[in-house]
Parts: structure tokens; C-alpha cells; sequence
């Protein structure tokens, strides 16, 4: 049984690049087929967080409008046995992303693959629409902070409204993830609370990554943070969220800035 | 937590809390307006086509303005028109 997944988030820079190629490598790491997809016309990036941007060939457009077949533009990961990516173009505007052409290029990667991953751009117009028009379920990434929130509110409103399920009457299973979690801000009182969050956006809770370095690092090296450092923080909430979306009861972990707190004091003493 | 203990006892106010009101309040507002079709819109279409029935107007010059009070909002309707208005003859049904 597959399932079409879409990383949202209305606001850019919150981090869905990063959610895609993590969630799709620890989703490929518990043995399940995968392939991330750019959804970002004309700004694609998921190549480059994944280290493929050499070997782009052909794209999710070339296959939409019929110049490459689907297992042309398919790249498949180094590392992963069962990680694939469909890039988004570079040069061809948003506006070739036609309903009609989205739906078959999603069709026919629902019969290779258990998860179709579907990295939306920022904003609210034709290039998010699409990435979220055939979704199952939905990822919607956001960082405790207003103007994330507010965002992401109004992605939950589209997600409820303009996606194939919803139109059918039936539902898009959603999943707020809060990225950029900061946990001595938090305890200070500057950053809102996970609970202040969730009971705003009435959806349920997926994970929360912390803020690191892991991610930065790990987007420099161009390999999804799950497995550039699988025991840091960042990748073991992401494998957590994953377990989470397969089904499994993980409970949830809150960062909490004690360890943290610890390190600085013993690095301190060191130096 | 210390941190935040100090700050509660030093009884500074943090900005989480005005972040999160104000968040509420907002969105509350935002979600009653998702899906309708822009009211304003609709209303000066609306009222533009009333006034034309009687009067010839530039519609650029119909304004219509929804201030949103604490208790009560009001809706403000400005029509320019021009001193020498021609005055249309309505077919009496």
C-alpha cells in the first residue's frame, strides 16, 4: 500500500527541504521503497540536500509534459538501496505543472514505490497547490515563532480544502512537525510553547527537532541529516517521526536545554 | 527552567505569552474568512450597481471600507458624484 506524502509549510526557510530527505532516508533506512520530489520549479534544492545535483538529468516537467520517461528522471541514492529522487527543473516555469500531468507522474510513482514524498515550495500558489493536490497525508513543518504559525494555519485550511481527498469528502491525515526547537529560548519564556502551538493549529504533534548544527552541516555535505549523523538530536527525532508516520507508538521526546546546559559548563571548564 | 524562574521572580513578562494571544486572535479572525468569497468586494459590486440604476458614476470613485471595532464594526460606503449628475430615467415597471 503506498502513500503520497506532502512537506509543507506555507512559509519558506522553516526547513521542509531538510524534513523531505530526512523522513524519506530514515522511511528508506526501515526498509520501505521511497522517492522524494521536488516540487520547487525553478528553485529545486532537494538535489543539492541530497547530494545528487551532478546527476540531474531530466526532470519532473521533462516527464510531465512527456520528454523523458519517469525511470529516466529517477535518481537513485548512493547510500540508499531503496531511496529515489524525482527532481524539480531549473529552468521551465511553475506553470508546467499541469493537474492533469501531476496526477498521472504521481499515479504511476504510487505503483513503484510505499511512499511518494513531496517536497512543496513556499507560498500558497500552483507549485504548492500541486505538491499537496494528490497527498494522503501531509507534513506541515513549523517553527515556534508567529508568522511560521500563521502560515502554516492557513496551509492546514487549503489542505482541508483545495487537495483531490478533500474535495472527495474524505481526509488528508495531517501531522505538524516543529523544527528549529529551541530549548533554552523556550525555557526563557521567548519562544512559544510546543503546547501553545499545537492547540492553536488543532492538529497532532509528529516530532520536534531541535535546533543544531547537524542540519547545517549536513546540508553542506549533501546528506539528509539522518545520515550524517545518526545519533545526533536532529536525526533521532527525525527517525522517531518516521516510526511515527509507519504507525508505530514512539513516545514523544521534548528537547530539553539541561544537556545542553551541561555541555557549555563542561566545555567551559575545559578550555 | 532556572532561567525562567528568575525572570517569574523578578516579575519581568516574557513575549511567548503576547505571541500566542496574539496569534489566537488573529487566526480566529483569518479562519471566519476563509472560503467566502472578499465580502467587500461583493458589496461595493453590489452597491455600485443599486446607485447606477439612478445615477451615472466613475466606479473608481466608490469606496467601500469595513473598520473593525472591539465591539461593533463599521462599514463606511463613499460615492463621489459628480454636482452636475445626470439623473437616468428608471422604466417604471
Amino acid at each position: 500500500m503506498s502513500k503520497v506524502l506532502v512537506v509543507t509549510s506555507g512559509k519558506g526557510g522553516v526547513g521542509k527541504t531538510t524534513t523531505t530527505a530526512a523522513l524519506g532516508a530514515a522511511l528508506a533506512q526501515r526498509g520501505d521503497k521511497v522517492v522524494v520530489v521536488d516540487f520547487d520549479v525553478g528553485l529545486r534544492n532537494l538535489d543539492l540536500v541530497m547530494g545528487a545535483e551532478r546527476r540531474v538529468v531530466f526532470d519532473l516537467i521533462n516527464v510531465v509534459q512527456g520528454v523523458a520517461k519517469l525511470p529516466q528522471a529517477l535518481i537513485k541514492d548512493k547510500r540508499l538501496e531503496n531511496l529515489w529522487l524525482l527532481p524539480a527543473s531549473q529552468t521551465r516555469d511553475k506553470d508546467a505543472l499541469t493537474e492533469e500531468g501531476v496526477g498521472k507522474v504521481i499515479a504511476d510513482l504510487r505503483s513503484r514505490f510505499d511512499w511518494v514524498i513531496c517536497d512543496s515550495p513556499a507560498g500558497i500558489e500552483r507549485g504548492a497547490s500541486m505538491a499537496m493536490r494528490f497527498a494522503d497525508e501531509a507534513v506541515i513543518v513549523t517553527n515556534p515563532e508567529v508568522s511560521s504559525v500563521r502560515d502554516s494555519d492557513r496551509i492546514i485550511g487549503m489542505l482541508d480544502s483545495k487537495t483531490v481527498r478533500a474535495e472527495k469528502g474524505e481526509r488528508v491525515e495531517k501531522h505538524i512537525l516543529i523544527t528549529r526547537y529551541d530549548p533554552s529560548r523556550a525555557a526563557r519564556g521567548e519562544m512559544l510553547t510546543i503546547d501553545d502551538i499545537l492547540e492553536i493549529l488543532a492538529t497532532p504533534l509528529l516530532g520536534i527537532i531541535p535546533e543544531s548544527q547537524d542540519v547545517l552541516k549536513a546540508s553542506n555535505v549533501g546528506t539528509p541529516v539522518t545520515l550524517s549523523n545518526a545519533d545526533g538530536a536532529p536525526a533521532r527525532a527525525y527517525i522517531d517521526a518516521a516510526r511515527r508516520l509507519c504507525g508505530d507508538s514512539v513516545p514523544m521526546q521534548v528537547p530539553s536545554e539541561r544537556k545542553r546546559f551541561m555541555d557549555r559548563l563542561l566545555r567551559r571548564r575545559a578550555a | 527552567m532556572s532561567m525562567g524562574l528568575l525572570r517569574l521572580l523578578r516579575g519581568k513578562k516574557t513575549s511567548a505569552p503576547v505571541a500566542r494571544e496574539r496569534l489566537q486572535i488573529l487566526l480566529a479572525h483569518e479562519r471566519g474568512l476563509r472560503g467566502q468569497p472578499d465580502l467587500l468586494g461583493v458589496l461595493r459590486e453590489e452597491i455600485l450597481a443599486v446607485v447606477s440604476k439612478h445615477v451615472t458614476l466613475d466606479p473608481t470613485k466608490v469606496i467601500v471600507r469595513l473598520e473593525r471595532g472591539d465591539d461593533v464594526s463599521t462599514l463606511e460606503v463613499d460615492i463621489e458624484v459628480p454636482n452636475d449628475f445626470e439623473r437616468k430615467r428608471v422604466a417604471v415597471a
